[in-house]
């Protein structure tokens, strides 16, 4: 392998920021950027379910590949995911009920982000080992958690300022996801 | 139900409720793979399967399956369907997979389809079920043409692969970048807010002078 694992973490994190350069995991992006007190969180959960999604999703395609059922693996990726997510949520009712009642619809449809899929998809596409897998998935979810709690933050300072009443709500925040993301572009080839 | 019945229900998905510029679902594929019409259109048909295809199965086997499973039992379906869409792209066109990447196999994940099968289909016969997942999908594809085509005319000079402009033509790269996406589809929804806006200006007039 010529990546090393660093090189992909700043990939993931920096310069093919899952958000605003693969467009991956966009529904909570736009969704719950509206303030900073539940982007963090998002973050925090969708980094933890892409970790654990990304550990399973190793070990199952080595099982998978060993039985000779590629075909069966987008299935298996998608049913280990939903029962991570239910773990989370499971865990955040116990624990930190406000959150939990915060997030609202958006912590189930972690299932169906697609920048967690896209992790575990990604990963086996490139045939990362353990390790590279591994720093993958914090990679993504660190790219994830920036990218929404800089949205969030702008969005915020948004709130105060004076917008033509035509451009606010969700055709805003796109312009300012496409502004982001052409700020993210000067990361190009930093990972080498 | 008459036929202007099913009518309604198919316009819905491709006009009132426009998974892409009215419920904005949906939103990976259609900004990701839109950098050409072709693409555009070829993911709206893939799409389009799976939509229905799932729609109508979710419909015949509501009455079999449990409540507190049913969101697991539509992925697990939807999931099939898109499996059996990847081999079939993959078989076609190597070409036409590779520009489309893992954003075949994750059609998985098209919040639309999930949120079809859960408010619609699921509580719905198989006809019903089956017109209102074409309208959607309908709906969706021109979504995806749309932006599509204007990233492609802008980005590349060319609709279809055909060069529209001549040889003096500068190409606005930025179009067919990641940021090209998240413009288009803004500036999209601008449009329609506008034009919402003078409707109802429009209306409040005719109103005011009755």
């Amino acid at each position: 392998m010529h990546e090393s694992v660093w090189q992909i973490f700043i990939n993931a994190f920096l310069a093919n920021n899952f958000v605003l350069a693969m467009f991956l995991g966009l529904c909570p992006f736009i969704g719950v950027s509206g303030k900073l007190e539940t982007a963090v969180p998002m973050g925090a959960a969708t980094t933890f379910v892409m970790l654990v999604a990304s550990l399973c999703a190793y070990g199952l395609n080595l099982i998978l590949g060993a039985l000779g059922l590629e075909f069966l693996r987008l299935i298996a990726y998608i049913v280990i995911i939903a029962s991570a997510v239910q773990l989370v949520e499971m865990v955040l009712k116990k624990y930190s009920p406000g959150l939990f009642r915060a997030l609202g619809i958006y912590l189930p449809l972690i299932t169906t982000n697609c920048a967690v899929l896209g992790v575990a998809l990604f990963q086996t596409a490139r045939e990362y080992d353990f390790a590279q897998s591994l720093m993958f998935a914090v990679g993504a979810g660190a790219g994830f958690t920036l990218a929404i709690v800089l949205m969030a933050s702008v969005r915020e300072r948004l709130q105060l300022s004076d917008v033509p009443s035509v451009a606010q709500g969700t055709a805003l925040s796109l312009m300012l996801a496409g502004v982001l993301s052409l700020a993210f572009m000067g990361f190009a080839g930093l990972g080498g | 139900m008459s036929k202007t019945d099913r009518w309604d229900e198919f316009m819905e998905g491709v006009w009132r409720q426009n998974p892409i510029f009215v419920m904005v679902l949906g939103l990976c594929p259609a900004l990701a793979v839109t950098v050409s019409a072709v693409n555009a259109i070829s993911m709206g048909i893939a799409t389009t399967f799976v939509l229905t295809c799932s729609c109508v199965l979710v419909s015949l086997l509501r009455k079999l399956i449990p409540k507190e499973v049913r969101i697991a039992t539509y992925i697990v379906i939807i999931a099939t369907f898109v499996t059996v869409v990847d081999y079939l792209i993959q078989a076609v066109s190597l070409a036409l997979y590779d520009a489309l990447g893992a954003f075949i196999q994750l059609i998985v994940v098209n919040c639309i389809i999930l949120g079809r099968a859960e408010a619609h289909a699921s509580k719905n016969s198989p006809l019903p079920a089956l017109i209102n997942a074409l309208g959607m999908s309908l709906g969706f594809t021109l979504g995806l043409f749309a932006l599509g085509a204007v990233r492609e005319i802008l980005g590349a000079g060319s609709l279809f692969g055909i060069a529209l402009f001549g040889g003096s033509f500068q190409p606005w790269v930025v179009m067919v970048l990641p940021p090209g996406g998240f413009f288009v589809l803004g500036l999209w929804l601008l449009l329609f807010a506008a034009l919402e806006r003078r409707k109802q200006r429009k209306a409040l007039e005719v109103a005011q002078h009755a």
